[in-house]
């Protein structure tokens, strides 16, 4: 028999109480019956003996003390998962939107997951190929990895996004998907992404979810949860290697700011709530690879950084948790540079492990190292460049500017191209091959001799060959 | 014993009504699932627990079930090799029991109780037997031998019986004692003790020696004694945890314990292959044969979390009682503070700085303060050393975990975001780190390393200097205009920056470095330094004495000359000697032909 309890305590924005409602249990899923026929969704955030508060999904508008009959149904937040679930649109809670019908569910799962056990976990080691040279190259993405975008309002980073479910790969053509979160994001938008998968093929192996900015805010709290419910069920169910893309990361923790205020909790930096940190592990922290299962759950989480300031808590706490990350640049996009990857604030934790030899190329390892330190020293030069001038500049210090252009405007300003590995890794020689050997500090001997040498001595003949055409003026 | 009813579930906090017989800190067991949790404040007519698994599920009206004692651990052999989550609960355990996943309730006792040991029991009927004196003996790992001792708890007993020696689990009775009161206790070869309470010892010594870590900037720059306390401040991708790593892996402590609390769990399983697969250079067994890995991922319960660093370090203290020197990483001891203000919010305590509760600073000293030298109860020298990850919001040092730690520390080993931008690592900042410790260690690295290390160690950190100083003036003018002498100081700088403090940890040569090579190579610099000053005073130009290729050579001795061949130094000085010769005198005709 189900019990219905008739009208409300108290209303508090999206909170609700109810009074004199015996064996409630604590985060259970709650649903709302109002008089005129339709249904909300709520969760149980805190009982004291016969009295219990419920965040209610799709907001409190129209909820009135007397016009709700309210259903505990006794568990937890669940949802339906199936192996039809690529291909499909879902809503912020996991329902199907896009009209082909309800999912007959083969399994259903808690959204709030479990933690892996540490002992259960393989290592990530190997990489997925993004064709994306600053990506593939100095950020490697490895399988399992969680590896976030911090980006502004106003770069590209969606483009990016697009441009990354589009081309990514693994290299043993094993079977892989997508599952593709917005959180607040805008129709436009929305529009966008669904329009490019649908229009690039790639839609067959992407399960969208969809919280849009003017959807509540309390649904974008489950939205990524019910997205890496969806993902674990792919990898560790069906053996997929699953590519997480939660955006964005910025809507989720103001949603979680707005309902923590709204139950009157105790704020810490910038009234962010004190379990931020946990709350934001709990959904970077499913990502992985478990023994046992021939799948992996990799995350590219996209986030807004407030004014631009990597310091503002919510990339500062990400930071903390992901295994690196890939910081966007607002100098390089206003340039037209794109992607705009800040090359030096950036990093994959996880790539020493899963590339070189055996993963991706032999030279890799170096190559990446190589090209950190060269670019660091840019970055000096730049700055006596701009306080006497470039003309004054030491011609070693010429040769490293020079160094610095080709390098973002070709190697990181690829465009919307596809790169090979093998492409990637030989256009970082022919960038290095612009400066003399001895300037190539990170190197040992044999990467000098099998791959530095023969783009320095391409670089030199073209050069040479540029020089012996005559000047255009001079010919007449 | 008598149960109690729950009355309100709020997140990790649950509380109890009514006037209870529960007592502070006690650990109690939390509705049908019998999830762990502690009592955190008693009120008139309520008791308020924090519950150390997820409390989903929960309803009013379960039972709370009160145990009698505080939150322990259980010591006893089988700690080593294992890996535990926060309250002590070993992880294999639980994969075999609930899966991949960690459900919740899982329980699992915290030592192998099916294991025999192999036996020694050293005391006979008769005896009598003090607190921390040991009654028997067994090889725990092929590197540590285990000693069991009189829990610290009980008075001076009486030996009435003794088992054989042979093999025996961790539950079967050793010796029976009698106390002074006349009762009777029946021990094994494992004891619990409460994690909040510091293990006595006899007394607090002085340290007299080094933590050797075998890299460079930490033991020659800001040494570590044995028994001290330091601190890693870092944003994060500076490399604090690759740092610990190394520590964990090369430092010459007997026991390792290393607490991942709050971190990543892709880390973890890292830390525990990569510690399974290498072997200790001074004993030559398994890593993990020295160490303990306690593992609560930032996804797992928040209030394990904050009883995993007492956890560690109380498992730290009982291998210290054994005599042995232990060192506890603890990373990062920033979520540990974030896990108190998480509680502390739950709770409504009225908040301090940045949200943190007021007692922070008090629970930072209480931890740190357990860090120590000691002479144990059982009269050996023991020690624990402390080093804690710290992960400031926001890279700013000034946040109140940051300062506080500093506080309690004598070492401070500040990570640097735009060393770390530059692939320099461990990117650990010469300029704003330190360590109180240089002072208590001079005697120990005159006696035992060389006559000549503090000086060159102060010579170096002076050069480091002149070099800060002068890159200011570079960075507006550039290095052209400089006196030759002052670039000369530029360049040997260049070469202890990167020849010296920079260590590559995947280098098999470069990742541990003994300390006399540590000194080898400060000789060898600082002699360069010497000889080209010397040139310089002669008007030989710097560019002259850079292009010998002397200074890039001395860069590349880290990689080519091998910790156990020092002889490639006298041949590396020779090679200075007779370069710099050639250099000096070309020079010279050089000058003498225009002069004519």
């Amino acid at each position: 028999m189900i019990l219905e309890h008739i009208g409300l305590s108290q209303i508090n924005g999206s909170l609700v109480v109810l009074d004199d409602v015996p064996g409630v249990s604590y985060d259970e899923v709650v649903e709302l019956r109002l008089d005129n026929g339709t249904t909300r969704t709520g969760r149980v955030v805190m009982v004291e003996e016969n009295r219990c508060v419920v965040q209610v999904f799709e907001g409190s508008t129209g909820l009135s003390l007397v016009n709700t009959r309210t259903v505990f149904t006794g568990h937890p937040m669940m949802m339906d998962l199936s192996p039809e679930l690529p291909g499909r649109i879902l809503d912020g809670l996991g329902r199907p939107i896009d009209g082909q019908g309800d999912i007959y569910p083969v399994a259903r799962r808690d959204v709030n997951g479990a933690p892996i056990n540490p002992v259960s976990r393989v290592y990530p080691r190997n990489y997925i190929h993004t064709g994306i040279s600053s990506i593939d190259c100095l950020t490697t993405l490895i399988r399992g990895q969680k590896l976030p975008i911090f980006s502004g309002s106003g770069m590209r980073h969606n483009e990016l996004a697009v441009q990354i479910v589009q081309q990514a790969s693994v290299s043993d053509g094993s079977d892989f998907a997508i599952v593709f979160a917005a959180m607040g994001v805008k129709n436009d938008v929305a529009e966008y992404f669904r329009d490019s998968f649908v229009s690039t093929g790639a839609m067959d192996r992407v399960v969208m979810l969809l919280n849009l900015a003017n959807d509540p805010i309390i649904e974008r709290i489950i939205t990524p949860r019910a997205a890496l419910t969806v993902a674990e069920y792919l990898a560790f169910d069906l053996g997929k290697n699953v590519l997480v893309i939660l955006t964005d990361m910025t809507s989720y923790c103001e949603a979680l700011r707005e309902f923590s205020s709204s139950k009157g909790e105790i704020p810490a930096r910038k009234g962010f709530p004190g379990y931020l940190y946990s709350d934001l592990a709990s959904l970077y922290e499913r990502a992985g690879i478990i023994k046992g299962s021939t799948g992996s759950v990799t995350q590219i989480p996209i986030l807004t950084m407030p004014g631009d300031d990597i310091t503002h808590p919510i990339p500062d706490l990400t930071g903390y948790i992901t295994e690196g990350q890939i910081v966007l640049d607002r100098g390089m996009d206003a340039t037209g540079i794109y992607p705009p990857v800040a090359v030096l604030p950036s990093l994959s934790r996880l790539m020493k492990d899963g590339i070189g030899a055996g993963y991706t190329r032999d030279d890799h390892v170096t190559l990446a190292n190589q090209l950190f330190a060269c670019y660091a020293k840019v970055q000096d030069a730049k700055a006596l460049a701009s306080v006497i001038g470039e003309e004054e500049l030491s011609e070693s210090d010429k040769l490293l500017m020079q160094f610095g252009r080709e390098f973002e405007h070709r190697f990181i300003g690829q465009g919307n191209t596809n790169r090979s590995m093998e492409e990637t890794l030989d256009l970082g020689w022919e960038l290095l091959a612009g400066l003399p050997r001895a300037a190539l500090d990170r190197c040992d001997d044999q990467p000098l001799d099998t791959y530095y040498e023969p783009a320095r001595k391409r670089r030199l003949r073209r050069q040479a060959m540029l020089d012996a055409q005559p000047a255009p003026g001079a010919a007449r | 014993m008598q149960t109690y009813q729950l009355h309100s579930i709020n997140g990790p906090v649950v509380t109890v009504k009514g006037r209870t017989g529960l007592s502070m800190m006690e650990m109690v067991h939390v509705g049908k699932e019998r999830l762990v949790g502690e009592v955190i404040r008693l009120d008139a007519d309520a008791a308020t627990i924090q519950v150390y698994e997820e409390t989903g599920g929960l309803r009013p009206g379960e039972p709370v079930e009160p145990t009698g004692a505080p939150l322990s651990v259980t010591l006893g052999p089988g700690i080593l090799r294992n890996i535990y989550d926060g309250i002590q609960r070993p992880l294999p355990a639980i994969e075999a029991a609930s899966g991949s996943f960690i459900g919740r309730g899982a329980q699992a006792p915290a030592l192998d109780t099916e294991h025999k040991w192999d036996v020694t029991v050293t005391v006979k009927p008769g005896d009598t037997l003090e607190p921390g004196q040991v009654y028997a003996t067994c090889p725990e790992t092929p590197a540590i031998t285990h000693r069991c001792m009189l829990s610290p708890l009980y008075s001076r007993c009486t030996v009435t019986w003794a088992a054989e020696n042979g093999a025996y689990t961790v539950e079967e009775p050793i010796a029976k004692v009698k106390d002074e009161s006349g009762k009777e206790i029946t021990l094994t070869l494992c004891q619990k003790w409460p994690i909040r309470t510091p293990r006595p010892a006899a007394a607090r010594m002085t340290s007299p020696k080094p933590l050797i870590t075998g890299q460079r900037v930490i033991d020659t720059m800001f040494p570590l004694a044995k028994g001290g306390a330091a601190a890693i401040p870092g944003g994060f991708g500076t490399g604090k945890t690759m740092t610990q790593h190394q520590l964990a892996k090369w430092c010459d402590a007997d026991i390792i314990i290393y607490v991942g609390c709050g971190e990543r769990g892709n880390e973890m399983t890292q830390a525990l292959q990569e510690f399974s697969e290498l072997t200790d250079p001074r004993t030559g067994n398994s890593l993990m044969d020295r160490t303990v890995l306690i593992a609560n991922t930032s996804n797992m319960p928040v209030a394990a979390r904050e009883a995993s660093i007492y956890t560690g370090i109380t498992l730290a203290e009982y291998y210290r009682d054994m005599g042995y020197h232990a060192a506890m990483m603890a990373d990062s001891t920033s979520r540990w503070a974030e896990a108190l203000r998480e509680i502390s919010g739950r709770l409504e305590e009225m908040p301090a700085d940045e949200g943190y509760p007021a007692y922070l600073p008090s629970r930072l000293a209480e931890f740190y303060e357990r860090a120590g030298y000691f002479k144990t109860l059982g009269g050996e020298e023991g020690s624990v050393s402390v080093i804690g990850a710290v992960s400031p919001q926001g890279n700013d040092f000034s946040e109140p975990v940051t300062q506080n730690t500093k506080r309690f520390t004598r070492c401070f080993w500040a990570l640097d975001k735009s060393l770390a931008y530059a692939r320099h690592y461990p990117a650990i900042n010469w300029n704003d780190s330190y360590s109180e410790y240089l002072g208590d260690l001079s005697e120990w690295y005159y006696d035992n390393v060389g006559t000549d290390f503090m000086q060159c160690r102060s010579r170096l950190a002076d050069l480091l200097l002149q070099e800060t100083n002068l890159m200011q003036i570079v960075k507006l003018i550039g290095s052209d205009v400089l006196p030759d002498d002052q670039k000369l100081t530029i360049e040997i700088a260049r070469v202890i920056r990167v020849g010296f403090l920079q260590q590559n940890a995947f280098h098999a040569t470069d990742t541990f470095v003994p300390l006399e090579k540590q000194l080898k190579m400060m000789e060898v610099i600082l002699y360069l330094y010497d000889k080209c000053s010397a040139l310089v005073a002669k008007q030989v130009p710097v560019s002259t004495l850079m292009a010998t290729g002397l200074f890039d050579t001395l860069v590349k001795m880290k990689y080519d000359i091998p910790n156990d061949d020092f002889s490639r130094f006298d041949a590396l000085r020779a090679e200075i000697d007779t370069k710099l010769a050639a250099a000096g005198a070309g020079a010279g005709n050089k000058e003498g032909g225009s002069a004519q």
